[in-house]
């Protein structure tokens, strides 16, 4: 029997269509336990692939002949040999391109919605992480938030659709993934904001992102409005873009909060937190739709993939945001947090410019989910 | 530590340190302790799991410029 190669973008089809699938995962157990690839229809084996040296005889029974099978372990290799060994046993198996690591970059873009005076939104879902970030494009004119360090993605999407790329935004200082912001700016010439209060320790130069700032994208107006939304961390800015859309960062997810533990200051930044969710967002338009910097769970992704939510609807069913007694919020946001993510520390070094690690150090700094929620 | 035989896995990528591991280990007896060179970082977590699944001992590990050392007892 072949084996066939399949990519990211091909395992990424059937996250979003719920398509039943079979992932045999040659990783370590402890590296399956603490990441894999996310699919409401997908079952899952999982035994090292040195178990399987001396052949797979020992595991034929669990690999179901009626679903696709999917070899997958951290880099490609170790998948190519056992699904070499199960083809010789009679099976029909792939293996995934790249492995875990190309899954934990691939991104999928996904058009959002159209802006009022031409152009459109988009959001990148980053299924492998959980991460989501957004170009804003209007008139031959994009503005990439939140963008991760996959900046190549972003460049020849903007070339693919004849715009140049003239802003870049980071919500807030990511500790858990490095942001592509910088690099992108400096290979396209463009302005690269940040919000101050996060941005105080820093190297390089940015544009500081204030309450109430303004930019435009394009000739028309379609606004990126900054509304300072402190909290997950002192700088934490919201985005209301063309009056429609509230890129909320870290602040607010679909289903969950922003913690505000890690820069390391979480009983300090409770009162911010509340202020921002239970305040200044509930000043604005329920109608505006919700666009998240993650998501944490498949449950958060909406039928085509993107993950967006009206506002109202959030203020109706997000627990976080419907915790009256202060007291029993402190302690949510505060205590029993789950795991921080992976190398934090080190991720939000990277991302003020004080280490510069190369890029497989970034690859494996980044390993593993976000877990920048609290529920 | 005195080893018996050395495995020189410099370059490859997983999962040849493992494969070539194995084999060298095969024609150790027990007791005999293996050294292995590689220079996947991946071959730090594997190598230990899977001394641990095949009753060996990982003895000690260090990492000379870019190079991981591994010393691996038979079990």
């Amino acid at each position: 029997m072949a084996v066939k190669p399949m990519t990211s973008k091909e395992v990424a089809k059937k996250v979003m269509n719920k398509e039943p699938f079979f992932i045999l995962d040659v990783r370590n157990e402890g590296d399956f336990a603490d990441w894999k690839i996310e699919g409401e229809n997908f079952d899952y084996f999982n035994i090292p692939y040195f178990e399987l040296l001396d052949g797979v005889e020992v595991i034929m029974d669990k690999i179901p002949t009626d679903k696709e099978v999917l070899v997958v372990c951290a880099k490609e290799g170790s998948s190519v040999m056992i699904a070499e060994f199960l083809s010789e046993a009679g099976l029909s198996v792939s293996y995934l391109v790249g492995g875990m690591k190309a899954w934990s970059e691939h991104l999928e873009p996904i058009n959002i919605g159209n802006l009022k005076d031409g152009g459109e939104i988009y959001q990148f879902v980053r299924l492998g992480k959980g991460c989501l970030s957004y170009m804003v494009v209007s008139n031959g004119e994009a503005a990439i938030i939140d963008s991760t360090r996959m900046t190549n993605v972003y460049i020849d999407f903007a070339n693919s659709i004849n715009a140049k790329i003239t802003h870049v935004f980071d919500t807030h200082l990511h500790a858990d993934h490095i942001s592509g912001g910088r690099v992108i700016a400096e290979m396209t010439h463009a302005t690269y904001w940040l919000p101050p209060k996060d941005a105080a320790e820093v190297t390089f130069e940015y544009r500081a992102l204030e309450d109430g700032t303004e930019v435009t994208i394009g000739t028309t107006a379609i606004n990126i409005h900054a509304l300072y939304s402190p909290g997950h961390t002192i700088g934490s800015t919201t985005f209301v873009v063309d009056d429609q859309y509230l890129l909320s960062g870290d602040t607010l997810f679909i289903d969950s909060i922003g913690r505000p533990d890690l820069a390391g200051l979480a009983e300090d930044w409770v009162a911010d937190l509340r202020e921002s969710l239970y305040k200044r967002y509930r000043e604005l338009s329920e109608e505006l739709v919700v666009l998240p910097a993650h998501f944490m769970i498949l449950e958060e992704l909406n039928e085509d993939g993107s993950v967006a939510e009206k506002l109202g609807t959030l203020f109706a069913k997000n627990h976080g945001l419907n915790i009256e007694d202060e007291e029993v919020f402190r302690k949510l946001v505060t205590e029993n947090l789950p795991p921080q993510p992976n190398a934090y520390q080190e991720i939000r070094e990277t991302n003020m410019g004080k280490i510069n690690p190369d890029e497989e150090k970034q690859r494996e700094m980044e390993i593993g989910p976000n877990r920048c929620a609290v529920r | 530590m005195e080893a018996t035989k050395v495995v020189d896995a410099k370059g490859l990528a997983c999962p040849m340190p493992i494969v070539k591991t194995k084999k060298a280990m095969n024609e150790l007896e027990t007791g005999q302790v293996l050294e292995i060179h590689a220079t996947d970082k991946g071959a730090k977590n594997d190598l230990a799991a899977w001394a641990k699944s095949g009753g060996h001992e990982l003895m000690k590990h260090e990492e000379e410029s870019d190079v991981l050392k591994f010393w691996i007892k038979k079990g």
